[in-house]
């Protein structure tokens, strides 16, 4: 199978390990990614906040591309993802778009984690498992816009979505049961207001371990982002010592099909998985 | 006890936004479910009511919609389908163009230099770039300097250097960044 693939921004930089995992993982189930060619960026929140025409016009850019490409589009990023459904639903509606399409030459746009979770995907990973990622306890952490609003993202499951538990389940792990799944990290309030940020991921930090987890498993590199790097500022001032890793479920792919490179990806977290999963009987990352 | 002069034209001008207040019953289903309320001035539903009443001033200088992350939950869970996360992000807009003071000058700050980092790396952004504009746009480098947030803001900001997660360079050149620029002014000339 081949798809358009758009990666965003910021899999260019701070999320250079989400990059390097999917690159790595996605081909090994059998899907090829093109990345689309000359794709720009979505315009994230900074426009739909202060500039709703650039917000339309600068994703619906990227889905004339897709258009031309004629392949189901597929993104990890979730804000990224959203801005390019609400730039389909312009296009097929009556908002003014500096780009015209006709809806029906308009590609199918898919959240990575939804593409990878498709029954027959699953099957395919559920027999390239070669080392079950037992007792690892983690709770799935989707954020807010790969789900929200379903007006937008045609999602059915936007309250409770469970695909990336069904996805854990079949690596070996245990997906625990909370109610934070699609809670809000602070997105990209990040660093003009980080004492936000850091009052809801204290909050996910403290759910988490009451559900037992030892770490989140995200899908988002905005929620990676913001559970990850201020992990020492939050621990710092709430007085505890937290240590729960955060994972992209692509590394965790990675991990249970034995992928050499785990390691390097791993390597980039501020908060290092590798002592949990020297734990676990992953000795050398 | 003081009184609010009802008034139809913020109302009148979300409608024609498509983004409608006018069914709003007040069940402040989006207050109970926003995450953000701790760090807002408003709740959203005091929001859309006083948008009903017409209170320009009042939601135009509120720092309820510049602390609002765009989680869409309110929009998701309204029962009489009002996006009103997208009429956070129409005040927000409004506000600048009507040159209000805004109540969050680091939010609107951080905006206005992402946009610029897009348009100056020709449609892509560079992080550290953004980084760099937004420190300067905002000053205070001094009072940072002795609070020690700068120290840490460095800190953190060469762990990523360090690990390969912010990479000093600007992004790809497109071959669209003529359209892009186009774009940008297009909404130049729109706003």
């Amino acid at each position: 199978m081949k798809v358009s693939y758009y990666p965003g921004c910021s899999l260019e930089g701070t999320a250079a390990d989400y990059a390097a995992s999917i690159e790595a993982v996605v081909p090994l189930l059998g899907v090829e990614l093109a990345e689309l060619e000359d794709w720009n960026c979505c315009g994230a929140s900074a426009a739909h906040s202060i500039d709703h025409t650039l917000a339309l016009n600068l994703p619906a850019r990227n889905l004339m591309i897709a258009a031309r490409a004629g392949l189901d589009l597929v993104v990890p990023c979730a804000l990224c993802f959203n801005r390019l459904k609400v730039a389909e639903k312009a296009l097929a509606g009556p908002q003014r778009v500096f780009w015209t399409a006709q809806p029906e030459s308009l590609v199918k746009i898919w959240d990575l984690l939804d593409y990878l979770t498709q029954p027959e995907l699953l099957k395919t990973l559920s027999a390239k498992v070669a080392r079950p990622l037992t007792d690892l306890r983690a709770v799935c952490y989707y954020g807010c816009l790969v789900a929200r609003p379903p007006k937008v993202t045609d999602k059915e499951a936007y309250e409770n979505p469970e695909n990336m538990e069904a996805l854990l389940r079949v690596l070996g792990a245990e997906a625990l049961d909370w109610s934070y799944k699609t809670d809000c990290c602070g997105a990209g309030l990040a660093v003009a207001r980080p004492d936000v940020v850091d009052t809801l991921v204290k909050r996910l930090y403290d759910q988490a371990i009451a559900a037992g987890a030892q770490c989140f498993v995200v899908s988002c590199q905005m929620c990676q982002a913001n559970l990850d790097l201020p992990q020492k500022r939050i621990s710092r001032k709430a007085g505890r010592d937290y240590y729960l890793p955060v994972f992209y479920f692509t590394e965790l792919i990675g991990l249970a099909l034995g992928h050499p490179e785990v390691g390097k990806w791993l390597a980039q977290h501020l908060v290092d998985p590798r002592p949990l999963l020297k734990e676990l009987g992953f000795p050398s990352l | 006890m003081h009184f609010l002069k009802p008034a139809p034209g913020l109302a009148e001008e979300l409608e024609k936004a498509r983004l409608s207040v006018s069914a709003c019953y007040q069940c402040k289903k989006c207050s109970c479910g926003c995450p953000l309320t701790f760090a807002m001035d408003l709740l959203p539903d005091q929001v859309i009511r006083l948008a009903l009443l017409g209170q320009e001033e009042m939601v135009l200088s509120a720092v309820t919609p510049w602390v609002c992350s765009s989680c869409e939950t309110c929009t998701t869970r309204c029962p009489n389908g009002i996006d009103i996360a997208g009429v956070m992000d129409w005040l927000k807009e409004e506000a600048l163009h009507r040159g209000y003071a805004i109540p969050q000058p680091e939010i609107s700050g951080f905006y206005q230099s992402f946009l610029t980092a897009v348009r100056l790396g020709g449609g892509r952004l560079s992080e550290p770039l953004l980084l760099g504009l937004y420190t300067l746009r905002r000053g205070r480098i001094l009072e940072k300097l002795r609070s020690g947030e700068l120290k840490n803001e460095l800190l953190l900001g060469w762990e990523l250097v360090r690990r390969g997660r912010l990479k000093p360079r600007l992004p790809k050149k497109l071959k669209g960044a003529p359209e892009i620029a186009v774009l940008f002014a297009q909404s130049q000339k729109e706003s």
